[in-house]
């Protein structure tokens, strides 16, 4: 099949949008660094970022059809549209968060990097090809190295980000390592491709080996446990915008490529992880890492005094929760996954804009810095405290239903019994775990007295709106799921899974 | 009967709450005004719900059936029969009586306390009306974050560790109940309460559990079908409470401030008991005449234990709670007992008598925790038996009307305790007399300890502190003796209620 150019600039009309408002955002901060103004610079910087995300969601869904290059290298239909659009709102959410950064010179900078990792993201929704989903995972995560150590003032920054970066790289070699032994047992490096050979060879110890290796390299993404060495430190020592990106928009396009990964590459080198009916696969590697990170996620949790280490390690138990149900498998443990990860995505960029919120009037992020919150700005508080609620699954917020749903398609899913029970009641024994730090926080804002001293903090005003309306959608998702859900089960059901 | 009634009365005081914390009243007496017609108006529209209720129909009444979240088997479907409209009561009428003891509770912070307690009716009111899992579990929950906030922040000593034990171990019953009704779902195909009852009929869901489990023999369906059980079982034993999962209950009823206490004892703890009716007893009436060689002892024991704690307590708040214990209790029996083969009239005289005995507790326990808010009031917050005496004489009013709460309390004929408690004893007699003489037990220690209560505060020497005890205010007679007159007419025409039980518990009694 001959490879048409017009053709892949229609599909990825979106992508080449974002990159021109990289360099735009570039060119006009350029322009502008004459005046020497960094507030103005980042109200220019921001605004053109954001409206570079807003008109790519308007194109996706306008303009782009659906399709696919050949070989898998670029797939566009209706839910990769609709992931898609995802990130690119939580990207403009991060970049709104970041109207009021003060840590560096450099905003062009910043948000034209911002905006390069949302467009790797994209290309890794849309990937049908290991060799571009390596690509692209590579340039959204050296963004995110970047973006870690973006406050050069900051010794942990730059720490975390090397950190990030060296285990990000070994984690990016091991990757590679397992496509190409995934390579050579199948001969394919396109997803329907493998996921023929797979069919036709069987589960080889060659193809076993490249598919934990495989596994493992995405888990780091996900920062699921044992490689989540990186989070807690990225999240506490990155600049708070840029931590809400990180938890949030790279969150949703690496849950969602894992899973399409397993599903549509590995689909029949499933395997099995029902209790006392173990078969080797991918099932069983993602269920066993799943149990891992909700164990060591939410028992590591409880020993945190920094919010930002507290959401970082709270954000390694919920990639354990949305593990259980891609180990489940099948179109309904896709949709739980997708479903899981936007809601989660929403929570956690808006609970990261009320850390910076408060990071900027109390400076710091210490348990102490929100004692007395709901005094001094009772409304942030309690937008708080929805998103706490939501992470902890209370109903009826947008968390519960993403649990309820993950939890009843791990029990009714594809695997066809209950042997993914070990799962879901490790799931529900470790929530009830996760209550005590949740509530420990929720007992800083609102019953104890303020303890550290309060200055003025600058503008808020959109900083405000974002947590806004994430609260928002966190109180109607938890109560009308259909609304994402109708249109993603009807989107997997045109995908024809 | 259509109409959007139940959507209505449920969701009223949530309006209410967003408007007394958000909306226009800014003024502390403003926001209890709004907050209290907000509550006054669910009263009035319960009621007349329950007017327009017809009691000859034994099925669900005021139906509502939307979809919500299609392909899930998640419905909005809501209805009440007999059973929940005496909840619906409970949840409407309770909240009232204890916001108008409020004030001095949420001086200064009425744009918290009142949102929270409307929040924590919105709750009850969606338990006591939803017949979809999915729904009804959201409203269980919500009904938990409200009354835990509310015994947090305005609880006196010791809230802060009572209302997290409090939260954890509910939430710790609710991921069980979550548990077993994924379960349930998994093997029945549905969340719907009428649809799963007798979905275990003769073990059917056990087996089809099996059917879809790994592993495990031929008794695995025998075992997950228990572990299922058990989880929906613990979810409510522990809401009830029921021995020995009940170590939550008195510290958070004391650490509470009353008039939250009245709400948690007056309609909370009837939502364990509403589960159990409502939901567990249909599902599994083989499990539950299975084990009552356990479940009968525990709850024997939560009948009697409690009652013996009381009497060393010194607390007055303390006292109360245990019996709170010990009342329920008496459900939780007459719901293990029946159900035994050959005894339809005895359960239908048991399960009338724990809907009536839900209500009487409701209003009997609610009254008097208020009348401990009345005590606080005026003593500032002292409430040590020891420290009490010869009350009678400064206050006959107060002393009077608490005085035939306490005999509505014991059980005493002519009050609306005795009519329930009879129908109850009347029912496990005939079932388990064995039980009866045992419970009965509970009658004669529940009565020395309430008496008790009432030597220390009205009898003897009036001791010096309290010579110029106070009695009852003008609006503190009109809610008081408004409770009392009612625990009289529902002790001599306990059938206004029974009209709306009676039809459904000859179905229910019949059916098994």
């Amino acid at each position: 099949m001959a490879m048409n150019y017009l053709d892949l600039a229609r599909l990825a009309a979106a992508e080449i949008l974002l990159v021109v408002t990289a360099l735009v955002v570039l060119s006009v901060d350029l322009g502008l660094r004459q005046c020497d103004d960094l507030a103005r610079r980042t109200r220019w910087a921001v605004a053109l970022g954001v409206a570079g995300c807003v008109s790519a969601v308007v194109i996706l869904w306008e303009l782009v059809p659906e399709g696919a290059m050949p070989a898998g290298m670029f797939a566009s239909d209706a839910l990769t549209r609709g992931v898609k659009a995802g990130v690119l709102l939580l990207t403009a959410g991060s970049l709104l968060l970041s109207r009021g950064i003060r840590f560096t010179p450099h905003v062009g900078e910043y948000v034209a990097t911002v905006i390069l990792g949302a467009v790797g993201m994209l290309l890794i929704v849309s990937s049908e090809n290991v060799l571009i989903l390596f690509l692209a995972l590579e340039l959204a995560s050296l963004c995110l190295y970047i973006l870690t150590g973006f406050d050069k003032r900051s010794a942990q920054g730059t720490e975390a980000a090397l950190k990030y970066f060296l285990f990000g790289g070994m984690a990016g070699a091991v990757l590679l390592f397992g496509l190409s032994l995934v390579y050579g047992a199948t001969g394919a490096i396109e997803f329907g491709k493998i996921a023929q050979g797979v069919a036709e060879s069987g589960v080889s110890p060659v193809l076993l080996m490249g598919l934990v290796m495989v596994m493992v390299g995405l888990g780091f993404k996900v920062a699921s446990a044992p490689f989540h060495f990186w989070a807690p430190d990225a999240y506490q020592a990155a600049p708070t915008p840029a931590a809400g990106f990180i938890a949030a928009g790279s969150k949703v396009a690496s849950f969602f490529i894992l899973a399409k990964l397993a599903e549509s590459a590995f689909g029949p080198a499933m395997g099995s992880s029902a209790w006392g009916r173990f078969a080797p696969g991918w099932s069983p590697v993602l269920a066993t890492m799943a149990a891992m990170s909700m164990v060591w996620g939410n028992l590591a949790a409880l020993m945190q005094t920094n919010v930002k280490r507290l959401l970082a390690y709270s954000a390694v138990a919920h990639a354990g929760y949305t593990l259980v149900a891609i180990a489940a498998g099948g179109p309904e443990g896709l949709s739980a996954v997708t479903f899981y990860a936007v809601t989660y995505a929403i929570t956690t960029l808006g609970a990261f804009g009320v850390v910076g919120l408060v990071e900027s009037a109390t400076g710091g992020a210490e348990l102490d810095h929100f004692a007395g919150l709901v005094k001094r700005s009772p409304r942030l508080a309690v937008c708080l405290g929805i998103f706490v609620l939501s992470l902890a699954g209370i109903p009826p917020l947008a968390g519960f239903f993403g649990k309820f749903y993950l939890f009843l398609v791990a029990l009714d899913g594809s695997v066809g019994s209950l042997g993914l029970l070990w799962l879901v009641a490790l799931g529900a024994a470790t929530t009830c775990v996760s209550f005590y730090y949740y509530l420990v926080l929720l007992k800083k804002v609102f019953v104890e007295d303020a303890v550290m001293p309060e200055r003025a903090a600058p503008g808020t005003g959109v900083e405000s709106a974002v947590v806004w309306a994430s609260t928002i959608l966190v109180v109607l998702l938890g109560c009308f799921p259909g609304w994402i859900l109708t249109p993603l089960r009807s989107a997997l059901m045109a995908v024809g899974w | 009967m259509t109409g959007h009634w139940i959507t209505l009365l449920t969701f009223l005081p949530l309006v209410g709450a967003l408007t007394v914390a958000w909306g226009g009243p800014r003024s502390g007496a403003a926001r209890r005004r709004v907050a209290l017609l907000v509550h006054a108006l669910v009263a009035m529209s319960a009621m007349g719900l329950a007017v327009a209720f017809d009691t000859s129909a034994t099925g669900m009444q005021f139906v509502e059936r939307l979809s919500w979240v299609p392909g899930l088997g998640v419905e909005y479907h809501v209805g009440v029969d007999g059973l929940g409209m005496v909840s619906v009561l409970i949840a409407a009428l309770i909240p009232l009586l204890a916001a108008v003891v409020s004030d001095r509770v949420a001086a200064g912070r009425e744009g918290v306390y009142y949102p929270l307690l409307l929040l924590l009716q919105f709750g009850l009111l969606g338990t006591f009306t939803a017949l979809n899992f999915f729904h009804w579990f959201l409203f269980w929950e919500l009904g938990l974050v409200p009354a835990y906030l509310l015994v947090r922040l305005f609880g006196g000593k010791g809230a802060g560790p009572a209302s997290f034990q409090f939260f954890v171990y509910t939430m710790v019953g609710s991921v069980a109940l979550l548990l077993a009704f994924l379960a349930l779902r998994a093997a029945g195909g549905s969340f719907d309460f009428l649809e799963l009852a007798g979905a275990d009929r003769g073990g059917a869901l056990g087996r089809a559990l099996a059917q879809r489990l790994p592993w495990g023999g031929p008794d695995a369906g025998n075992v997950l079908g228990w572990l299922v059980f058990g989880g929906v079982l613990l979810g409510f034993a522990v809401k009830v409470p029921l021995w020995p999962f009940h170590t939550w209950l008195p510290d958070t009823y004391t650490a509470a401030p009353s008039p939250v206490t009245m709400v948690l004892t007056g309609a909370m703890s009837k939502m364990g008991v509403y589960g159990l009716l409502r939901i567990a007893w249909p599902i599994f009436p083989e499990h539950f005449a299975a084990a009552q060689g356990v479940l009968v002892p525990l709850a024997l024991a939560t009948v009697i234990l409690p009652t013996f704690t009381a009497f060393v307590q010194r607390d007055l708040k303390r006292v109360l709670a245990y019996s709170s214990i010990n009342h329920l209790g008496y459900c939780l029996l007459a719901v293990f007992v029946v159900g035994t083969p050959g005894s339809e009239a005895g359960t239908a005289a048991a399960l009338n008598g724990v809907v009536l005995q839900m209500l009487n507790h409701a209003l009997t326990a609610a009254t008097l925790f208020g009348f401990v808010e009345v005590l606080e009031r005026r003593t500032g917050g002292v409430r040590d038996l020891e420290a009490f005496g010869g009350l009678r004489r400064a206050a006959p009013v107060f002393c009077g009307l608490m005085g035939i709460s306490v005999f509505a309390s014991v059980g005493l004929p002519g009050l609306n305790g005795f009519v329930s408690e009879f129908l109850i004893f009347r029912g496990i007699f005939a079932a388990a007399p064995w039980a009866a003489a045992v419970a009965s037990l509970g009658l004669l220690t529940t009565a020395v300890f309430l008496l008790k209560v009432m030597q220390r505060l009205f009898h003897g020497e009036l001791s010096v502190a309290w010579v110029g005890f106070p009695d009852l205010t003008m609006r503190e007679r009109v809610w008081t003796g408004a409770a009392v007159a009612g625990m009289l007419v529902l002790g001599v025409y306990p059938d206004l209620v029974l009209q709306w039980t009676n039809p459904l518990v000859l179905r229910l009694a019949g059916g098994n």
